[in-house]
């Protein structure tokens, strides 16, 4: 099985750490990594901006990296949907068809494909888990709270495996960080004022961790943290399944 | 531009308001989840009115004259009207006909819509809305801030200043009960005197002829059965085929909007009562070019339930006002860039494209889809700045370049890292308002790979 | 003309791909008790639910409840009224109704909802200007979900019919929900078999 490893643009500037827990991750439980280095980005910030046009460059350029692997593997909920939703608007060839179908979130690549059900790390803290809404709501990695379904949520089954975790209760389980890529300077406001309310609920909660799926939620919501200076701490999913430690 | 974003700094000023805001609203969508997960067919149900809207849409033509025919048949008067101004002046003329002086209104977001009241006030006929929230607001003369619940921004110590006002109750009452019982009174007398009497229209049924409103206050019947004329006023796309769809559509509609099984009233206007008369009017104002969109016409399977403002996390956030048009929210932000993409162009934008909408929506409209969809056709019409232009342009050169991505990576790490904090935060660094910037690493993690894993 | 402008600009702009119009399946009874779940959902919304085993004793069931009611108004022969419905010419007249009883079904489970149909006001205001509602409701006539009621009634039939899930209720100020909005302040549902009335 080849593995193409997608490390998206802000993670591989800014949080190189959640790229190394990753790709050590996949390693420990026994894959062949590879890791295109003449990759870039997926285009999202471009195209959720409605320059999808000036994307498709970016998608070329990806699709000719990644479409000679079984699977690529992003930490990212949201570029993994970027890629499998919005390559829609170039040329369907069978490289582009290869690469939207195999583009994988870490846990869906965790749980559908290694089909893991055990993994050897421990975390003995309160952690609330902030879903991010692309891994949630478009790639469908758990259920939400608007649709009835039966899903289960493929972020709580793998946090379920670290030994000494305490997945807490949130008022609001789903609630949007107010990130949304560009959203966040556009309306910078707003969503500062969408990520204290989502803070506060995790800091009511009792929660002494914050992770997610998705780095670019956690950027967002670390910025808002480290301005107020409550010292919530914020780890990548990744890195707690990785077994870091505080 | 973004004249939304003003809207909502404006509105979140007032941070513990924005919050009472945010939590009225929250409570309702709360309200929606438990009803919806009561029901095993829910998304059952929501494939089935999406797939019926779909039929309608794609059979309008012939739904329109079926329905048209029978309500011919029922003794039903059917006017056609193309737009807002035609609208109005069809309106007039049924009531100048009957010498109409005092008219009452229940919820018709198609009225507010073509501007009815400022329209026949000008021409010297009251005009009364009878729906508590719409009455509030318009005795304030502001516009409905939500489709459903026209007046969730206001607080009952307003609502009770405006009633001492305009209705004479007790100066500083704010008690709900006590103020709805006023306006009660006061509303009572305008049924009993008023000469004819509109509605909107939930849905008209095509093998019927009839029209289905639905209300929980049952003041669209106290208009329509004490007046000796009523007009019913819908949008082209209000269409159902048959009567049973009813049944799919009325265990959605108000579990979806305010988390109740059903509306109290569920009223189906087929014949006029002896005597008397009954008019519809259908109204096209841009729908039929909607229609005409691909990307955006299943934004005309709306049921006007507000969920998707409910759900909202910016509507909850900056309020129904800060999208300047009648439907704010999201179904709002997806109908209005088709009427005027200048005037409208930021309401795309208006969104962190979260998907609530869209799962949340009854009739499985891909609301988030479609904003990311108005999005591209804004840029592509020419509505960004051209600062935002260029930077996007430049950063799309850059991400399609690794080694000009890799070089300017690291340089803006080390701006970063040495730049004084005053330098990095000026003014014009939106991200700074509010957060910090992430703190940059010596090592990208390319970079880190090369020096550790050099042979992958 | 406004009508063949609208007609042909949907035919020009509709979608080319045909869009069948799905069947409505059966939404099958999960065994629920349907009476119970009616009672229980009627009640939720704000509805009393009175059971009388005899309709006759409908006089005395509504001298319990409203002691003190003024006008009762009432297409029912077996109701002791003080107006005479035929005779009003003005439905503003009834403003002045106290108690309204009218007959109504069927009702629905899933939301404590009864069909009424004009045939059962005699006026078409009755229903909503009374200041309190009393519907008499056949067990018999109960169904599961709206489906249901909706294949039982005809809605052309009348030319004026509703389904009414309690009072007139309203939550537009400040989300404090308050009964007694613009209509009927109260619902009181009778369940009564309709075999031995009128």
């Amino acid at each position: 099985m080849k593995i193409g490893l997608f490390i998206p643009c802000y993670i591989d500037q800014f949080y190189p750490q959640v790229g190394v827990a990753t790709l050590e991750l996949l390693e420990k439980l026994g894959c062949q990594v590879h890791y295109p280095d003449k990759q870039t980005c997926c285009g999202q910030p471009l195209a959720n901006s409605g320059a999808e046009s000036a994307a498709t460059h970016i998608y070329r350029h990806f699709v000719q990296l990644f479409h000679t692997y079984d699977y690529i593997v992003a930490p990212s909920g949201s570029c993994t949907y970027h890629v499998r939703k919005h390559f829609d608007c170039i040329e369907q060839t069978g490289e582009v068809q290869h690469v939207r179908k195999h583009t994988l979130d870490l846990s869906e690549f965790l749980l559908d494909v290694l089909k893991i059900d055990a993994l050897d790390s421990r975390f003995p803290y309160k952690v609330g888990l902030h879903q991010s809404c692309h891994g949630l709501r478009g790639l469908r990695l758990g259920p939400d709270s608007e649709r009835v379904s039966q899903e289960r949520s493929k972020l709580g089954a793998l946090l379920g495996m670290v030994e000494g975790l305490e997945l807490v209760d949130l008022k609001r389980p789903d609630e949007c960080c107010g990130f949304g890529g560009t959203f966040a300077v556009n309306e910078s406001v707003l969503s500062v004022k969408m990520g204290k309310d989502r803070i506060a609920d995790h800091e009511n909660s009792g929660v002494e961790v914050l992770t997610a799926g998705d780095m670019s939620c956690l950027m967002h919501l670390e910025g808002i943290i480290r301005r107020q200076g409550t010292g919530l701490h914020v780890k990548h999913i990744a890195e707690i399944l990785n077994g870091v430690q505080l | 531009m973004m004249e939304h974003a003003q809207k909502a700094s404006r509105f979140i000023e007032n941070e513990s308001r924005t919050d009472w805001h945010d939590a009225s609203l929250w409570f309702i969508r709360t309200k929606r989840d438990r009803v919806a997960h009561n029901i095993p067919e829910w998304e059952q149900l929501r494939e089935l009115a999406s797939q019926i809207k779909d039929n309608v849409l794609a059979n309008l033509d012939a739904y329109l004259e079926q329905f048209e025919a029978q309500a011919l048949k029922n003794g039903v008067k059917v006017h056609w009207a193309a737009d807002a101004e035609a609208h109005n002046r069809i309106v007039h003329d049924i009531l100048a006909g009957h010498g109409v002086r005092r008219l009452v209104k229940s919820k018709s977001m198609l009225t507010e819509e073509c501007h009815l009241n400022e329209y026949l006030s000008r021409q010297g006929i009251e005009v009364v809305d009878t729906d508590l929230g719409e009455r509030i607001i318009q005795l304030r003369e502001e516009p409905p801030s939500h489709i459903v619940m026209p007046a969730i921004h206001l607080k009952k110590e307003e609502i009770g200043e405006l009633f001492y006002e305009k209705l004479h109750t007790e100066k500083g009452a704010t008690d709900p009960a006590y103020l709805t019982e006023a306006a009660r009174r006061h509303l009572r007398e305008k049924f009993v005197g008023a000469d004819a009497a509109i509605t909107g229209v939930n849905f008209a049924v095509a093998e019927t002829g009839g029209v289905v409103v639905c209300t929980n206050e049952g003041n669209a019947d106290m208009g329509v059965h004490l007046a000796p004329l009523q007009i019913h006023c819908m949008g082209i796309e209000k269409i159902i085929p048959r009567a049973a769809d009813l049944g799919v559509f009325t265990r959605l509609l108000a579990r979806s909007a305010t988390g109740q099984p059903v509306t109290i009233y569920t009223s189906h206007y087929h014949r006029p009562g002896p005597g008397r008369e009954m008019h519809i009017v259908i109204v096209d104002n841009g729908r039929s070019a909607q229609l005409g969109r691909p990307d955006f016409r299943n934004s005309l399977k709306c049921i006007r339930c507000g969920a998707c403002m409910n759900t909202c996390p910016v509507y909850r956030r900056s309020g129904g006002h800060s999208y300047g048009y009648t439907i704010p929210g999201p179904i709002g932000s997806i109908l209005t860039p088709g009427i005027d993409l200048k005037k409208y162009g930021d309401l795309p934008f208006a969104s962190s494209l979260c998907g609530s909408c869209s799962d949340v929506c009854p009739v499985r409209i891909d609301i988030h889809q479609q904003l990311y969809r108005w999005r591209q056709v804004v840029v592509k019409e020419g509505g960004l700045p051209l600062v935002k232009r260029l930077v996007l342009n430049g950063a799309a050169w850059m991400l399609s370049r690794p080694a000009v991505y890799g070089f300017f990576g690291k340089l803006m790490r080390k701006a970063m890292r040495r730049l004084p904090r005053r330098f990095l935060y000026n003014r014009f660094n939106e991200w700074g308002k509010g957060r910090e910037l992430p703190e940059p690493p010596r090592q990208s993690f390319n970079e880190w790979h090369k020096q550790n894993r050099s042979r992958s | 003309m406004s009508r063949s402008a609208i007609i042909d600009a949907i035919r020009r702009n509709k979608p080319a791909a045909p869009a069948p119009l799905p069947g409505i399946p059966v939404f099958a009874n999960d065994g629920a008790d349907m009476l119970e779940t009616f009672i229980a959902t009627a009640e939720t919304g704000g509805s009393q639910v009175i059971r009388i085993s005899d309709s006759r004793d409908i006089g005395t069931a509504l001298s319990i409840r409203f002691p003190d009611a003024g006008i009762i108004a009432s297409p029912l022969l077996f109701i002791d009224t003080h107006i005479n419905l035929e005779a009003v010419q003005n439905p503003a007249e009834l403003e002045q109704v106290d108690i309204a009883v009218i007959r109504g079904g069927p009702g629905v489970a899933e939301n404590g909802a009864i069909w009424i149909s004009e045939a059962d006001c005699m006026h078409r205001v009755l229903p909503f200007i009374c200041q309190h509602l009393f519907v008499l409701l056949d067990p018999a006539g109960i169904v599961q979900n709206m489906h249901q009621a909706y294949e039982r009634i005809r809605i052309e039939k009348q030319g004026f019919g509703v389904f009414i899930a309690g009072p007139s209720k309203t939550a537009d100020i400040e989300q404090s929900l308050v009964t007694g909005a613009q209509a009927a302040r109260s619902l009181t549902i009778f369940l009564t078999a309709f075999s031995d009335s009128k």
